[in-house]
């Protein structure tokens, strides 16, 4: 069995700033990780990895040269194989381009079975893209998967919303999405790092390994646009009523009931 | 052209690796462990499973297969979190295991070496005893030829990972005889614990490391098989001397590790903290003992890595090592100092981590050579 997993590298969340002027990440000095829910979803490939024979997991990037170490890192995890597509023309890809660029990558793979994606990236935070790739490649799909059970060329996927548990089951190839709650991604071992250095490769594709119509990549393949980013200002000046206490305390009423912070 | 400070990919993954492990499993337990004296031996099989015993050991006896910068990057992320874990694998690894990977037989190093690579089990190693210190020479061990086997008579104290319930024996230092030329023969034994005669006893209220487990051996008469004898006989002295060469790079990580701790800890706080109308952090005063610190940090990280690339090139490192271990551990003193003082007042309480630095790395100075003993390396390394 192939498992396919897609893996985006992201500047830490937790250590970045906005610069208040431009309205874009500081990105200096902010380590770069591999996006959390794809952990999860490399985890994942691993686990069912481990429960089954005879199974290849490998993880694909698309980014910059550097996105190598996101890689690097899930090979040390455990993955078998790496692929980073990287070239000047996909920068500025929005989440069409993305897919679009990455099922050309997959159909380059070869043969697969299941296609795993993190559910949405942290920094972006549009989860389009593994639906997206699902449409692309005209797989079934199930997003959001909190448990993925495999018997012969049957999947079961498991989702909860809120009040509701959603059991989805899909004939392989299919693609899932998974969310952090599906499992603890493990610690790397000592010997994964050197396995991962020594013995695997990142084998990295530009345009010229792909097959590709120029105009559905880059900014040419990408339809929407970022046309800002601001930091939100919160004012907290609050509101200031200087009465008798009495008609105080029906000012604030009145004032909550308006806001419908209270009802009657 | 060969000078390059760039790291090699390999060991910032190494780094990550053991960052995110410790951050996760190690930090928030050490403060309990520390205070109650406890060693851990699920936490010590956890830091197994992701292989920090036997980093430097060859995969075929289930080592990590890795180098010695690996090991060092891995005791200084440990250290950088807690002193006693990282005591726990410093000794393990410079004491417990590299000393059989590196003298013992081909038949001791399949018996012994899987279990203490996995962190199944530990071993000790038994040098210092209550008259012999810094004066090894002092060594009032014996062991006397008995048919095919040896009697040892002494004690040993001071002893790290001896007396643990995963604790498997401990190598003993013990003298074998005279030398014509008038020296001491000095052999190596693997003493196992349950050995009749050999009995241990933990010893407790330690200002450092109250994590890590520190014992005292008794060895009554135990008999030893002859085949107990690491590598050959009269070779211990010698032995010793490798191994605490090597140890000292691992203490040199430790005191690293501590000082990056300490300091992390005392620029997050010092950022936060406001007096006089500003973070701490913009007064000179304190940004200026921020500013020694990362400076000290850096020249002992430079020393440490140049002695490990000697070791892991195979040229002569002593006097690099002692170098290393020397100044790792005085500034690891020097930046947790500065860090309880940036602290102010809550620097002094357990609420806070500087307080376990500013213990744990008062060992680095005395163990495995004194900063004296080290001083004296160095001056006959350069003539004196």
């Amino acid at each position: 069995m192939k498992i396919i997993v897609t893996v985006k590298q992201v500047p830490d969340t937790q250590e970045v700033k906005i610069d208040p002027k431009t309205g874009t990440l500081i990105r200096e000095g902010v380590p770069s990780i591999i996006n959390p829910e794809d952990k999860n979803a490399i985890e994942e490939a691993l686990r069912i990895k481990e429960r089954h024979d005879d199974v290849d997991v490998t993880v694909l990037s698309m980014g910059p040269p550097q996105a190598e170490s996101a890689l690097r890192e899930a090979l040390t995890m455990g993955a078998d194989g790496a692929v980073l597509v990287s070239d000047r023309s996909f920068s500025g890809a929005d989440t069409l381009a993305t897919s679009y660029l990455l099922s050309r990558a997959i159909k380059k793979i070869g043969k697969y079975d299941l296609i795993l994606c993190g559910r949405q990236a942290i920094d972006g935070d549009t989860g389009q893209v593994g639906p997206q790739l699902a449409e692309v490649l005209d797989l079934p799909q199930a997003t959001y998967a909190e448990e993925i059970s495999i018997r012969g060329n049957g999947v079961t996927v498991k989702s909860n919303f809120d009040s509701v548990t959603r059991v989805i089951e899909m004939k392989t190839p299919a693609l899932i999405t998974v969310t952090k709650r599906i499992n603890r991604p493990r610690f790397k071992t000592m010997n994964g790092v050197l396995r991962a250095f020594r013995d695997k490769k990142v084998a990295t594709w530009t345009k010229d390994d792909l097959k590709l119509n120029p105009m559905r990549i880059g900014i040419n393949g990408s339809p929407t646009w970022v046309r800002k980013t601001f930091v939100p200002s919160h004012n907290r000046d609050g509101l200031v009523i200087e009465k008798k206490s009495g008609e105080m305390a029906e000012d604030i009423m009145n004032y909550l009931l308006e806001k419908t912070l209270f009802r009657l | 052209m060969t000078l390059c400070y760039e790291m090699d990919e390999k060991y910032k993954m190494i780094r990550l690796a053991v960052r995110e492990f410790a951050e996760s499993e190690i930090k928030p337990v050490a403060g309990e462990l520390d205070e109650k004296e406890e060693f851990s031996v699920s936490l010590t099989q956890q830091m197994g499973d992701i292989g920090l015993f036997g980093m430097i050991v060859p995969e075929a006896y289930g080592g990590q297969g890795l180098d010695y910068i690996s090991y060092i990057i891995a005791m200084e992320e440990v250290a950088r979190v807690d002193g006693s874990q990282a005591a726990t694998l410093a000794a393990g690894n410079s004491l417990g295991i590299n000393p059989i990977d590196k003298f013992g037989s081909e038949v001791q190093r399949r018996k012994y070496l899987p279990d203490l690579c996995r962190g199944k089990t530990l071993m000790g190693f038994g040098l210092t005893e209550p008259n012999a210190g810094s004066d090894a020479g002092a060594t009032n061990t014996t062991a006397v030829k008995d048919g095919d086997s040896w009697i040892i008579r002494g004690r040993k104290t001071l002893t790290t990972n001896a007396d643990t319930p995963m604790t498997k024996g401990s190598i003993v230092q013990a003298v074998t005889g005279q030398r014509p030329n008038g020296r001491t023969d000095y052999t190596c034994f693997i003493v196992e614990n349950g050995t009749p005669g050999f009995t241990l006893n933990t010893l407790k209220r330690k200002l450092m490391w109250r994590g890590s487990n520190t014992a005292e051996l008794f060895l009554d008469n135990c008999r030893i098989p002859s085949d107990a004898i690491l590598g050959n006989p009269g070779d211990g002295f010698k032995q010793m001397l490798e191994t605490l060469d090597g140890g000292r790079l691992s203490i040199g990580a430790m005191g690293l590790g501590c000082a990056q701790g300490a300091y992390e800890a005392a620029l997050r706080y010092s950022k936060e903290r406001v007096q006089f109308g500003r973070p701490i952090c913009k007064q000179q005063a304190i940004a200026f003992k921020l500013a020694d610190m990362e400076l000290k940090i850096e020249l002992a990280r430079n020393i440490l890595y140049k002695a490990c690339w000697l070791a892991e090139n195979k040229r002569p490192f002593g006097k690099e090592a002692a170098m290393s271990k020397l100044y790792c551990s005085e500034i690891a003193r020097e930046v947790a100092d500065e860090a309880v003082q940036i602290h102010g007042g809550y620097g002094l309480f357990k609420d806070y981590d500087v307080e376990r630095f500013y213990r744990d790395q008062r060992l680095l100075q005395i163990g495995e050579g004194t900063s004296e003993i080290l001083r004296i390396v160095i001056s006959r390394a350069i003539g004196c």
